[in-house]
């Protein structure tokens, strides 16, 4: 008896992990899909390619538009996640260890600056990088990614932080560490999963962005890939550029399967745990 | 620097090491002149490395955020259109007549408000439907959870494309589902459509936000509910809902504010056509296209006024269940 109803609930749960497998990948399976079409059966309409082929890849590679644009994107998200991993470790360690005026305000504002609308700074930060010279350079898109990712940074991070044995950082400091000695010697090895999280949540935010990449840049000198996507001409002026759009596509998915697939575990826990304190 | 760990004022070192009269009586009357319990050397030194630590990240923070948001209202009281920038004069408040009696901006207004709700108010019930299979499945967790990242992790335009092209006729695998025509040439099967994009895409993450409330969900409580004959229903409602209740405020506080800003997917899917354009899209389109600052940035100050009264909603509606309200202090 006990071990039908388990069968059966296994058969039952079974049937809906299909259901959430089913409604997550089919459109990223479809996008793949398109990529390795040949042009004559590209708008067929079958979920599956007839007859597959490379070509699509092979174009993008070959165009400076594409390759530019993912270097760009790559060089950007990872100066970006860099910094902002870095300011944020040092912001959730005061904030979860230390006590100083403003600490609630600093909270405060990182909340606020998580729910700002980022069109608000879209025209104020075009006429002020035009005015820096910034407009259209990596630095132009890197301030607005630090400043947007930070707040996830911060709080992902305090929620880390917070789990950290501190009682080694007290024998640390009995032994003759300073502060800032404790925290690099003996926590930030610790932390150092809570930042690694916190990184690939960041870098997704960075490699994701549409908006700011859009309004920010004009050229090729720093428009990344998700922007160089709506500019996507083919081979050719008068080429259909599907094909290539999806190859891309499929190219800059590639970096938040392979995140999925290695650090599920992580990825879940940094949100989820960035999340429950409220 | 404008940020000074110490009080500058009767500071000299003292062995008043009381913690909570230090931490208390300080924070609110920072330079008040007021006479402040002294502090010790080590607290001392403990306010100025947390001042310093935190001191990168709000500078960056307020400098990209707090000073262009005041410069756009200052812009925003001009007449400045990049196209004539000989024409640019302050102007007052014309720029919020003209946006605010402009029917695209209400027509904007309006279908930003319908997005928002309609998809909030889905995701939030798929959302708890994928919570509660990631946090209960008996088969294949790892699995589910890892596909459930997918949608969460990919590219908003990436996604956005393989959408617009499974409508397209022809092309897609789903154009001839409805029958007739082009679903993304006609106003309502299009917003279904960005609506349907937007659900895709931001579900996963509704779930993993519930998902952590769902893990606060004593299971002794539910083994008792159990045992006194509640109905699964029951169990849902009468347990599970009042423990996730801060979990939930969160996730829908987050996901309003989110999915009030929609752009990436109306961008791709329909550029705004067929008058599907958010509020976003359009601020967008005087900017960039149309590179009417004054006008671009009045748009701005308003989307910003909008998400601060839901905001303010929220959180009153709701008391100080908000995160950040409790939280410094709080393990």
């Amino acid at each position: 008896m006990a071990v039908e109803t388990t069968t059966r609930a296994k058969l039952r749960w079974g049937l809906l992990d299909v259901l959430v497998v089913v409604f997550a990948l089919v459109p990223v399976l479809w996008i793949a899909s398109l990529s390795f079409k040949t042009p004559a059966t590209l708008t067929d309409g079958n979920f599956i390619p007839r007859e597959w082929t490379l070509d699509n890849y092979r174009t993008i590679f070959d165009t400076d538009q594409f390759v530019r644009a993912l270097v760009n994107s790559i060089g950007i998200a990872l100066i970006a996640t860099l910094i902002a991993v870095v300011l944020g470790a040092m912001a959730a360690y005061a904030i979860s260890r230390l006590d100083f005026p403003g600490k609630k305000l600093l909270v405060g504002v990182s909340l606020l600056i998580a729910m700002f609308p980022q069109v608000s700074l879209v025209s104020p930060l075009f006429e002020i990088e035009r005015q820096l010279k910034i407009f259209d350079t990596w630095l132009g898109l890197i301030l607005p990614y630090i400043t947007f990712a930070l707040p996830l940074a911060i709080y992902t991070l305090s929620a880390f932080f917070k789990q950290i044995p501190w009682d080694l950082e007290k024998a640390a400091k009995m032994d003759g560490a300073t502060q800032g000695q404790a925290f690099r010697r003996v926590i930030a090895p610790l932390a150092a999963p809570g930042l690694f999280t916190t990184a690939i949540l960041v870098f997704i935010f960075c490699w994701n962005d549409f908006l700011f990449a859009i309004s920010l840049t004009s050229t090729e000198r720093s428009r990344t890939v998700p922007a160089a996507l709506s500019f996507f001409t083919g081979a050719s002026q008068f080429e259909d550029p599907t094909g290539a759009i999806c190859a891309a596509a499929v190219v800059i998915t590639v970096p938040i399967i392979l995140f999925v697939l290695f650090f599920q575990r992580r990825i879940v826990s940094g949100l989820t745990s960035g999340a429950v304190k409220g | 620097m404008s940020i000074n760990a110490t009080p500058t004022g009767a500071d000299v070192a003292a062995d008043e090491t009381s913690e909570s009269t230090g931490r208390h009586a300080t924070v609110p009357t920072q330079r008040g002149g007021r006479r402040k319990p002294p502090l010790s050397e080590n607290k001392k030194a403990e306010r100025r490395l947390g001042l310093l630590l935190c001191a990168p990240a709000a500078l960056v923070m307020i400098a990209v955020t707090a000073y262009p948001i005041i410069y756009s209202v200052w812009l925003s009281l001009q007449r400045f259109d990049l196209r004539f920038p000989d024409q640019r004069e302050f102007i007052g408040l014309e720029n919020y007549v003209t946006v605010l009696t402009n029917e695209f901006w209400w027509t904007a207004f309006g279908v930003t408000m319908l997005i928002t709700v309609v998809t909030v108010a889905v995701e939030l019930v798929l959302g708890m439907g994928l919570a509660i299979i990631m946090h209960r499945t008996l088969v294949g967790r790892g699995l589910v959870r890892t596909s459930a990242l997918i949608p969460y992790g990919i590219v908003t335009v990436v996604a956005a494309f393989s959408w617009r092209y499974a409508w397209t006729p022809g092309t897609g695998y789903l154009a001839d589902l409805f029958s007739d025509g082009a679903p993304l040439t006609e106003r309502a099967s299009s917003l279904a459509i960005i609506m349907l994009a937007e659900i895709w895409k931001t579900t996963p993450f509704m779930a993993l936000l519930l998902m952590a409330g769902l893990a606060l969900v004593p299971e002794d409580l539910l083994k008792a509910a159990s045992t006194d004959g509640a109905t699964a229903w029951q169990k849902f409602t009468k347990v599970m809902l009042p423990v996730m209740k801060p979990a939930i405020l969160v996730a829908l506080l987050f996901r309003t504010l989110d999915a009030f800003r929609v752009f990436d997917n109306i961008f791709v899917l329909t550029a705004g056509g067929n008058e599907t354009s958010s509020v976003s899209m359009l601020a967008y389109n005087n900017l960039i296209r149309g590179l009417n600052l004054g006008i671009g940035s009045t748009m701005s100050v308003l989307i910003f006024i909008t998400v601060a009264i839901i905001a303010f909603v929220f959180v009153k509606l709701f008391g100080t269940a908000a995160p950040g309200s409790d939280d410094g202090e709080r393990r």
